[in-house]
């Protein structure tokens, strides 16, 4: 075994022009399935991270239904009506539902100190916090109020804190928001953007406040937690009759849960790696034919030898063996410089964008090591045979 | 002990088809000093192949220390060849990425002997050919004198009982040649058989028993 591995060896390191080659064939294969692996890998955890951020058993209910069953559009167009905080404090009370944040949305010019700039108004309650995870700078988050009480207090994002109140503490600080002033009790810490929604630009109002600044009692969407996994469907299929109940009959809201957001996207980007992978693990291949080829080439240049070999008495399966060995040696060497190439170019990725997350799996790492392997056993197993096959007289004769 | 009775090597050139030998029929002794000798396309090459089992017969039985070899496939061959035939060549055919000690080597590795054992045998046998010195120097480093003796050296190691030397001087001036022949003629006196293949006549003499081939006969 240690004999082979050295004769092996003595005979690659004798053409090493040859084995140079075949090593940089197998690890251009190895580095780009590694490379594109990883990348496809790093891009389906990053998002569905960025999803799982929004919280473990969130539920996002939408106004007006999506119909998913394609047709004609009704004649007279279904006017959705709105969601509610009636609709909210309703579906809060469902026993599958933990915590419930009524949102909606405006744009208004805020200002303080003379400063003044367009800001995204969201209107919430207390549960908003919990439910989006979100983290405080300073001070607290909208106190626990009634649903319909209209407070003058504000929190705002790092953005709006560092552009209007930029030398000092903005807490307790007044904050006008078009004609009403509310007074900053909080400042989120920053938290980047978060599936495109940037709390670093927001300032958060009570919800009933931001009604009667937008003079509009339509919510723009409810994000509820549910209590566990499981409650999840059944809160899902809750709230649906609760809508129905409370709008004569029509169950007009959609209800998206964050897992089927999640597993969608897992799913396709899951897909999109294996199609990434396969493509590069075609190099695979060519760098398999490569080591064939080589291998066929080396067999037919140590005809002399091979017949010699076999004069001095080696057996049929030593020189197979041999040769196989000496094509595992090369891929294995291949792999290695291939990984080493990947890794390091998944490095430089990492310099370049360091917000991008680039994970390597090990499962990856692995079976591009078992596959370079097998393509040097399986594409080396032709050339051995043959090197094995030959008949010695004429191997000899051969000068 | 060599024993070839009605040995036969048909080839197959196009439609004819040619006698390479033709009933043969040949006992060898062991510790003999044997020549054989004849015209090249006479058949001697192919006798030597059929002897060293790297051909086989088209008809006819080979013993070969009492043992019938006629039917031996690859692998048997193969190990019969180890234990009992050591091979000398006109063109040395030594492994030119090998040094003198790797190639003297060789044969054990394929027979599986352990390391230890081969260093102590290497070390002896390259002794035994002088050349002590070179140990360490590929084929390419070594005159066609020394290279030849590496060659001797690795045809005997595993102590067979038959050498078969096919042309050993041939490529080498005459002063080398005389040594070589020494060399195995010393080899012989120590009970191994020599079986000598040449063209050079006042070599063939020098053995104690000659045989001439033309056309595929002994006569």
């Amino acid at each position: 075994m240690k004999d082979t591995l050295n004769q092996a060896l003595t005979a690659i390191f004798a053409q090493k022009l040859r084995a140079a080659l075949i090593v940089l064939a197998m690890s251009i294969g190895i580095s780009s399935v590694t490379i594109l692996t990883a990348l496809g890998e790093s891009a389906r955890s990053y998002i569905v991270h960025e999803f799982e951020a929004l919280g473990t058993h969130l539920l996002i209910m939408l106004p007006g239904r999506s119909e998913t069953t394609g047709g004609q559009p009704p004649i007279f167009g279904e006017t959705p009506r709105d969601l509610t905080l009636e609709d909210a404090e309703a579906i809060a009370r469902s026993r599958y539902i933990a915590a419930i944040a009524p949102v909606s949305v405006g744009s208004a010019p805020v200002s303080a100190l003379g400063l003044e700039r367009e800001a995204t108004i969201m209107g919430s309650t207390a549960a908003l916090r919990r439910v989006r995870h979100l983290n405080m700078a300073q001070g607290r988050f909208l106190p626990q109020t009634d649903i319909d009480q209209a407070l003058p207090v504000c929190v705002i994002g790092q953005t709006i804190k560092n552009e209007l109140f930029a030398k000092q503490s903005a807490l307790g600080q007044w904050l006008r928001i078009n004609d009403r002033r509310f007074r900053v009790i909080g400042v989120l810490s920053s938290e980047g953007q978060s599936v495109g929604v940037d709390f670093d630009e927001m300032v958060i109002i009570p919800v009933a406040s931001a009604q009667i600044l937008f003079n509009n009692h339509s919510l723009f969407r409810i994000l509820a937690e549910a209590k566990s996994k499981k409650a999840m469907y059944q809160a899902v299929i809750d709230i649906g009759q609760i809508i129905k109940r409370r709008h004569d009959g029509e169950e007009d809201i959609t209800v998206i849960t964050q897992d089927s957001v999640v597993n969608t996207f897992d799913e396709i980007l899951s897909a999109l790696t294996l199609t990434v992978a396969s493509i590069a693990a075609i190099s695979l291949v060519v760098a398999g034919v490569l080591v064939m080829n080589v291998m066929l080439v080396s067999v037919s240049q140590r005809t002399p030898e091979i017949g010699l070999l076999k004069a001095l008495g080696a057996s049929q399966s030593q020189l197979q063996w041999l040769f196989l060995t000496e094509a595992a040696i090369l891929s294995i060497a291949g792999a290695l410089l291939g990984l080493l190439l990947g890794k390091l170019a998944l490095f430089l990725f990492q310099m370049l964008y360091p917000n991008f997350p680039v994970i390597l799996p090990t499962w990856a790492l692995m079976a591009a090591l078992l596959v370079s392997v097998l393509t040097g056993l399986v594409f080396g197993v032709l050339p051995a045979r043959k090197a094995a096959k030959l008949e010695p007289i004429s191997a000899l004769a051969k000068r | 002990m060599i024993e070839l009775k009605d040995i036969s090597r048909l080839f197959q050139v196009g439609e004819q088809t040619v006698h390479a030998l033709d009933n043969i029929n040949l006992t060898i002794n062991n510790g003999e000093y044997i020549s054989v000798m004849g015209p090249s396309g006479s058949g001697k090459s192919t006798l030597l192949n059929i002897i060293s089992l790297l051909d086989q017969p088209s008809s006819g039985s080979y013993r070969l220390n009492q043992q019938d070899v006629t039917g031996f496939n690859d692998d048997q061959l193969a190990k019969v060849r180890r234990e009992n035939i050591g091979f000398i060549f006109q063109f040395f055919h030594l492994i030119p990425r090998l040094s003198t000690a790797e190639n003297i080597e060789m044969p054990m590795i394929l027979a599986g002997i352990p390391a230890v054992e081969r260093k102590h045998r290497v070390s002896a046998a390259i002794a035994s050919v002088d050349l002590s010195d070179r140990a360490d120097h590929r084929p390419d480093q070594l005159s066609g004198g020394q290279r030849q003796r590496v060659a001797i050296a690795r045809a005997t190691i595993m102590r067979p009982s038959i050498l078969l030397a096919d042309e050993p001087t041939g490529n080498l001036d005459s002063r080398s040649g005389i040594e070589i022949i020494e060399l195995l003629e010393n080899l012989n006196r120590q009970a191994v058989t020599l079986i000598l293949i040449t063209h050079d006549q006042a070599l063939g003499d020098r053995a104690a028993r000659k045989i001439r081939i033309v056309d595929g006969r002994i006569c």
